[in-house]
Protein backbone atom coordinates (compact mmCIF):
# COMPACT_ATOMS: atom_id res chain seq x y z
CA UNK A 1 0.00 0.00 0.00
CA UNK A 2 2.67 2.46 1.06
CA UNK A 3 5.84 3.18 -0.87
CA UNK A 4 7.59 3.48 2.45
CA UNK A 5 8.65 0.63 4.69
CA UNK A 6 6.71 0.19 7.95
CA UNK A 7 9.73 1.32 9.99
CA UNK A 8 10.02 4.56 7.99
CA UNK A 9 6.30 5.31 8.38
CA UNK A 10 6.48 4.66 12.11
CA UNK A 11 9.65 6.73 12.51
CA UNK A 12 8.27 9.80 10.75
CA UNK A 13 4.98 9.45 12.68
CA UNK A 14 6.83 9.42 16.00
CA UNK A 15 8.96 12.34 14.82
CA UNK A 16 5.93 14.40 13.93
CA UNK A 17 4.01 13.61 17.14
CA UNK A 18 7.05 14.45 19.27
CA UNK A 19 7.82 17.53 17.22
CA UNK A 20 4.34 18.89 17.91
CA UNK A 21 5.06 19.41 21.56
CA UNK A 22 8.02 21.51 20.55
CA UNK A 23 5.26 24.15 20.30
CA UNK A 24 4.68 23.92 24.04
CA UNK A 25 8.42 24.02 24.70
CA UNK A 26 8.88 27.13 22.54
CA UNK A 27 5.93 28.95 24.12
CA UNK A 28 6.97 28.06 27.68
CA UNK A 29 10.61 29.01 27.07
CA UNK A 30 9.80 32.52 25.90
CA UNK A 31 7.32 33.04 28.74
CA UNK A 32 10.04 31.83 31.15
CA UNK A 33 12.19 34.77 30.05
CA UNK A 34 14.29 33.42 27.17
CA UNK A 35 14.24 35.19 23.82
CA UNK A 36 13.37 33.43 20.57
CA UNK A 37 17.05 32.87 19.68
CA UNK A 38 17.94 31.37 23.08
CA UNK A 39 14.92 29.09 22.84
CA UNK A 40 15.90 27.93 19.35
CA UNK A 41 19.54 27.31 20.31
CA UNK A 42 18.37 25.08 23.16
CA UNK A 43 16.36 22.93 20.75
CA UNK A 44 19.24 22.77 18.23
CA UNK A 45 22.12 22.13 20.62
CA UNK A 46 20.63 20.52 23.72
CA UNK A 47 17.98 18.55 21.80
CA UNK A 48 16.60 16.53 24.69
CA UNK A 49 13.05 17.41 25.78
CA UNK A 50 13.36 16.58 29.47
CA UNK A 51 16.58 18.58 29.89
CA UNK A 52 15.19 21.52 27.93
CA UNK A 53 11.98 21.68 29.98
CA UNK A 54 14.07 21.38 33.17
CA UNK A 55 16.35 24.23 32.11
CA UNK A 56 13.50 26.66 31.39
CA UNK A 57 11.50 25.43 34.41
CA UNK A 58 14.30 26.44 36.79
CA UNK A 59 14.78 29.77 34.98
CA UNK A 60 11.03 30.41 35.20
CA UNK A 61 11.12 29.83 38.97
CA UNK A 62 14.38 31.58 39.83
CA UNK A 63 15.13 34.04 37.04
CA UNK A 64 18.69 34.87 35.89
CA UNK A 65 20.11 34.08 39.36
CA UNK A 66 19.18 30.42 38.87
CA UNK A 67 21.19 29.79 35.68
CA UNK A 68 23.71 27.57 37.52
CA UNK A 69 20.95 25.42 38.99
CA UNK A 70 19.26 25.27 35.58
CA UNK A 71 22.49 23.95 33.99
CA UNK A 72 22.87 21.23 36.64
CA UNK A 73 19.21 20.16 36.42
CA UNK A 74 19.42 19.87 32.62
CA UNK A 75 22.69 17.94 32.86
CA UNK A 76 21.34 15.46 35.41
CA UNK A 77 18.20 14.85 33.36
CA UNK A 78 20.36 14.06 30.35
CA UNK A 79 22.04 11.08 31.99
CA UNK A 80 19.57 8.56 30.55
CA UNK A 81 20.69 9.46 27.02
CA UNK A 82 24.10 8.03 27.93
CA UNK A 83 22.47 4.69 28.63
CA UNK A 84 20.57 4.83 25.36
CA UNK A 85 23.91 5.42 23.63
CA UNK A 86 25.36 2.32 25.30
CA UNK A 87 22.55 0.21 23.85
CA UNK A 88 22.69 1.86 20.39
CA UNK A 89 26.48 1.65 20.00
CA UNK A 90 26.76 -2.07 19.09
CA UNK A 91 23.76 -1.81 16.74
CA UNK A 92 24.92 1.20 14.76
CA UNK A 93 28.63 0.32 14.43
CA UNK A 94 29.62 3.80 13.31
CA UNK A 95 32.77 5.87 13.75
CA UNK A 96 34.15 9.34 13.09
CA UNK A 97 31.75 12.22 12.34
CA UNK A 98 28.78 9.88 11.96
CA UNK A 99 29.21 8.96 15.59
CA UNK A 100 29.08 12.63 16.60
CA UNK A 101 25.80 13.01 14.68
CA UNK A 102 24.37 9.78 16.09
CA UNK A 103 25.18 10.97 19.62
CA UNK A 104 23.15 14.14 19.14
CA UNK A 105 20.20 12.09 17.83
CA UNK A 106 20.34 9.60 20.72
CA UNK A 107 17.15 10.44 22.64
CA UNK A 108 14.06 8.68 24.08
CA UNK A 109 12.21 8.40 20.76
CA UNK A 110 15.01 7.28 18.40
CA UNK A 111 16.14 4.62 20.88
CA UNK A 112 12.55 3.56 21.56
CA UNK A 113 11.65 3.05 17.88
CA UNK A 114 14.98 1.36 17.12
CA UNK A 115 14.84 -1.19 19.94
CA UNK A 116 11.24 -2.13 19.07
CA UNK A 117 12.32 -3.35 15.58
CA UNK A 118 13.11 -6.97 14.69
CA UNK A 119 15.92 -6.90 12.09
CA UNK A 120 19.24 -5.09 12.39
CA UNK A 121 18.46 -3.18 9.16
CA UNK A 122 15.16 -1.90 10.62
CA UNK A 123 16.79 -1.08 13.97
CA UNK A 124 19.31 1.14 12.20
CA UNK A 125 16.70 2.73 9.92
CA UNK A 126 14.41 3.32 12.90
CA UNK A 127 17.15 5.10 14.82
CA UNK A 128 18.26 7.39 12.00
CA UNK A 129 14.85 8.24 10.53
CA UNK A 130 13.23 8.82 13.93
CA UNK A 131 16.17 10.88 15.17
CA UNK A 132 16.22 13.08 12.09
CA UNK A 133 12.42 13.44 11.97
CA UNK A 134 12.24 14.47 15.62
CA UNK A 135 15.11 16.93 15.06
CA UNK A 136 13.43 18.61 12.11
CA UNK A 137 9.90 18.75 13.58
CA UNK A 138 11.05 19.59 17.13
CA UNK A 139 13.12 22.54 15.93
CA UNK A 140 10.55 23.97 13.52
CA UNK A 141 7.77 23.65 16.12
CA UNK A 142 10.02 25.24 18.77
CA UNK A 143 10.33 28.31 16.54
CA UNK A 144 6.56 28.47 16.02
CA UNK A 145 5.92 28.12 19.76
CA UNK A 146 8.58 30.68 20.67
CA UNK A 147 7.07 33.29 18.34
CA UNK A 148 3.56 32.53 19.65
CA UNK A 149 4.71 32.60 23.28
CA UNK A 150 6.40 35.93 22.72
CA UNK A 151 3.11 37.38 21.46
CA UNK A 152 0.91 35.96 24.23
CA UNK A 153 1.71 38.37 27.07
CA UNK A 154 0.86 37.22 30.62
CA UNK A 155 1.54 33.46 30.71
CA UNK A 156 -0.76 32.87 33.69
CA UNK A 157 -3.77 34.28 31.86
CA UNK A 158 -3.37 31.50 29.28
CA UNK A 159 -2.71 28.81 31.88
CA UNK A 160 0.85 28.34 30.62
CA UNK A 161 2.16 27.80 34.17
CA UNK A 162 -0.22 24.83 34.41
CA UNK A 163 0.90 23.71 30.95
CA UNK A 164 4.53 23.58 32.15
CA UNK A 165 3.55 21.40 35.11
CA UNK A 166 1.45 19.19 32.82
CA UNK A 167 4.42 18.81 30.45
CA UNK A 168 6.59 17.46 33.28
CA UNK A 169 3.78 15.16 34.40
CA UNK A 170 3.45 13.89 30.82
CA UNK A 171 7.18 13.11 30.63
CA UNK A 172 7.01 11.40 34.04
CA UNK A 173 3.82 9.37 33.55
CA UNK A 174 5.10 6.52 31.31
CA UNK A 175 7.99 5.89 33.74
CA UNK A 176 5.74 5.20 36.73
CA UNK A 177 5.20 1.49 36.17
CA UNK A 178 6.84 0.03 39.26
CA UNK A 179 6.34 0.53 42.96
CA UNK A 180 9.88 1.81 43.48
CA UNK A 181 9.43 4.38 40.71
CA UNK A 182 6.15 5.58 42.25
CA UNK A 183 7.73 5.85 45.71
CA UNK A 184 10.69 7.85 44.38
CA UNK A 185 8.38 10.14 42.40
CA UNK A 186 6.16 10.82 45.43
CA UNK A 187 9.15 11.47 47.71
CA UNK A 188 10.90 13.71 45.19
CA UNK A 189 7.70 15.69 44.57
CA UNK A 190 7.23 16.23 48.32
CA UNK A 191 10.88 17.09 49.06
CA UNK A 192 11.09 19.63 46.22
CA UNK A 193 7.86 21.40 47.20
CA UNK A 194 8.41 21.63 50.97
CA UNK A 195 12.03 22.82 50.66
CA UNK A 196 11.21 25.52 48.08
CA UNK A 197 10.56 28.30 50.68
CA UNK A 198 13.91 27.60 52.37
CA UNK A 199 16.32 27.07 49.44
CA UNK A 200 17.45 29.05 46.37
CA UNK A 201 15.50 28.29 43.16
CA UNK A 202 16.58 25.09 41.45
CA UNK A 203 18.20 23.59 44.54
CA UNK A 204 15.03 21.75 45.70
CA UNK A 205 15.00 19.89 42.36
CA UNK A 206 18.61 18.78 42.81
CA UNK A 207 17.88 17.76 46.40
CA UNK A 208 15.11 15.54 45.03
CA UNK A 209 17.75 13.96 42.77
CA UNK A 210 19.60 12.82 45.89
CA UNK A 211 16.45 10.92 46.90
CA UNK A 212 16.82 8.84 43.75
CA UNK A 213 20.47 8.09 44.38
CA UNK A 214 19.79 6.99 47.98
CA UNK A 215 16.82 4.81 47.02
CA UNK A 216 18.69 3.33 44.05
CA UNK A 217 21.90 2.54 45.92
CA UNK A 218 20.15 1.05 48.96
CA UNK A 219 17.51 -0.47 46.66
CA UNK A 220 14.61 0.26 48.99
CA UNK A 221 10.87 0.22 48.12
CA UNK A 222 11.58 -2.69 45.77
CA UNK A 223 8.88 -5.37 45.79
CA UNK A 224 10.27 -8.41 47.61
CA UNK A 225 11.28 -11.43 45.58
CA UNK A 226 11.20 -9.48 42.33
CA UNK A 227 14.06 -9.43 39.84
CA UNK A 228 15.80 -12.46 41.31
CA UNK B 1 26.56 33.19 34.81
CA UNK B 2 24.76 34.80 31.89
CA UNK B 3 21.79 33.04 30.34
CA UNK B 4 23.58 32.55 27.01
CA UNK B 5 26.63 31.02 28.70
CA UNK B 6 24.32 28.74 30.71
CA UNK B 7 22.59 27.59 27.53
CA UNK B 8 25.91 26.63 25.91
CA UNK B 9 27.35 24.93 28.99
CA UNK B 10 24.13 22.98 29.62
CA UNK B 11 23.95 21.92 25.95
CA UNK B 12 27.54 20.65 26.00
CA UNK B 13 26.86 18.90 29.33
CA UNK B 14 23.81 17.11 27.92
CA UNK B 15 25.68 16.19 24.71
CA UNK B 16 28.57 14.80 26.74
CA UNK B 17 26.29 12.09 28.21
CA UNK B 18 25.15 11.11 24.72
CA UNK B 19 28.70 10.87 23.41
CA UNK B 20 30.01 9.15 26.54
CA UNK B 21 27.72 6.18 25.88
CA UNK B 22 29.42 5.65 22.49
CA UNK B 23 33.01 5.91 23.66
CA UNK B 24 33.23 4.23 27.06
CA UNK B 25 33.62 0.44 27.14
CA UNK B 26 30.23 -1.24 27.53
CA UNK B 27 31.20 -2.82 30.85
CA UNK B 28 31.56 0.53 32.61
CA UNK B 29 27.97 1.69 32.22
CA UNK B 30 26.42 -1.73 31.79
CA UNK B 31 26.01 -2.19 35.53
CA UNK B 32 22.46 -2.87 36.81
CA UNK B 33 22.98 -0.68 39.88
CA UNK B 34 24.17 2.33 37.87
CA UNK B 35 21.36 1.85 35.35
CA UNK B 36 18.83 1.72 38.19
CA UNK B 37 20.11 4.92 39.81
CA UNK B 38 20.08 6.69 36.42
CA UNK B 39 16.50 5.65 35.75
CA UNK B 40 15.36 6.70 39.25
CA UNK B 41 17.25 9.99 38.86
CA UNK B 42 15.21 10.81 35.76
CA UNK B 43 11.99 9.97 37.62
CA UNK B 44 12.88 12.00 40.71
CA UNK B 45 13.87 15.10 38.74
CA UNK B 46 10.72 15.02 36.61
CA UNK B 47 8.55 14.51 39.72
CA UNK B 48 10.33 17.36 41.53
CA UNK B 49 9.89 19.66 38.53
CA UNK B 50 6.19 18.72 38.37
CA UNK B 51 5.79 19.60 42.05
CA UNK B 52 7.67 22.89 41.88
CA UNK B 53 5.84 23.96 38.73
CA UNK B 54 2.45 22.92 40.15
CA UNK B 55 2.57 24.14 43.74
CA UNK B 56 5.11 26.97 44.04
CA UNK B 57 5.49 30.55 42.83
CA UNK B 58 8.93 32.06 43.36
CA UNK B 59 9.92 30.92 46.85
CA UNK B 60 6.35 30.43 48.13
CA UNK B 61 4.11 27.37 48.20
CA UNK B 62 0.89 28.39 46.46
CA UNK B 63 -2.32 26.48 45.80
CA UNK B 64 -4.23 27.83 42.80
CA UNK B 65 -5.88 26.94 39.47
CA UNK B 66 -2.89 24.75 38.57
CA UNK B 67 -4.08 22.00 40.93
CA UNK B 68 -7.42 21.27 39.20
CA UNK B 69 -5.66 21.68 35.82
CA UNK B 70 -3.13 18.99 36.78
CA UNK B 71 -5.91 16.67 37.95
CA UNK B 72 -7.44 17.05 34.49
CA UNK B 73 -4.02 16.33 32.95
CA UNK B 74 -3.64 13.16 35.04
CA UNK B 75 -7.05 11.88 33.92
CA UNK B 76 -6.14 12.55 30.26
CA UNK B 77 -2.80 10.75 30.70
CA UNK B 78 -4.59 7.76 32.22
CA UNK B 79 -6.71 7.62 29.05
CA UNK B 80 -3.59 7.85 26.86
CA UNK B 81 -4.51 11.18 25.31
CA UNK B 82 -1.60 12.53 23.16
CA UNK B 83 0.92 14.75 24.97
CA UNK B 84 0.20 17.98 23.09
CA UNK B 85 -3.60 17.65 23.58
CA UNK B 86 -3.13 16.92 27.30
CA UNK B 87 -0.88 19.97 27.76
CA UNK B 88 -3.26 22.24 25.82
CA UNK B 89 -6.32 21.07 27.79
CA UNK B 90 -4.49 21.56 31.11
CA UNK B 91 -3.58 25.12 30.08
CA UNK B 92 -7.16 25.76 28.97
CA UNK B 93 -8.55 24.41 32.26
CA UNK B 94 -6.32 26.73 34.33
CA UNK B 95 -7.10 29.72 32.09
CA UNK B 96 -10.84 29.05 32.32
CA UNK B 97 -10.79 28.67 36.11
CA UNK B 98 -8.91 31.98 36.43
CA UNK B 99 -11.37 33.68 34.09
CA UNK B 100 -14.43 32.48 36.03
CA UNK B 101 -13.20 32.89 39.64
Amino acid sequence: MSRFSPVATMSVGVGFATGLYGISFGALATTAGLDVWQTQVLSLLMFSGGSQFAFIGVIAAGGPAAVGAAVISAWLLGVRNGFYAVSMNPLLEIFGWKRLVAAQLTIDESTGVSTSQESLKDKRAGFWITGMSVFIFWNSMTLLGAVLGDALGDPKQWGLDAAAAAAFLGLLWPRLKERQALAVAALAFFVAVVTTPALPAGVPVMLAGIVAVVVGVLNIFERKGKGE
Amino acid sequence: MSLWLGIFIASIAVYSWKLLGYVVPKTVLDNPKIAKVASLLTISLLAALTGVQMLTSGSKIEFDARIPALLVAAVLLAFRVPFIVMVAVAAGAAALIRLVF
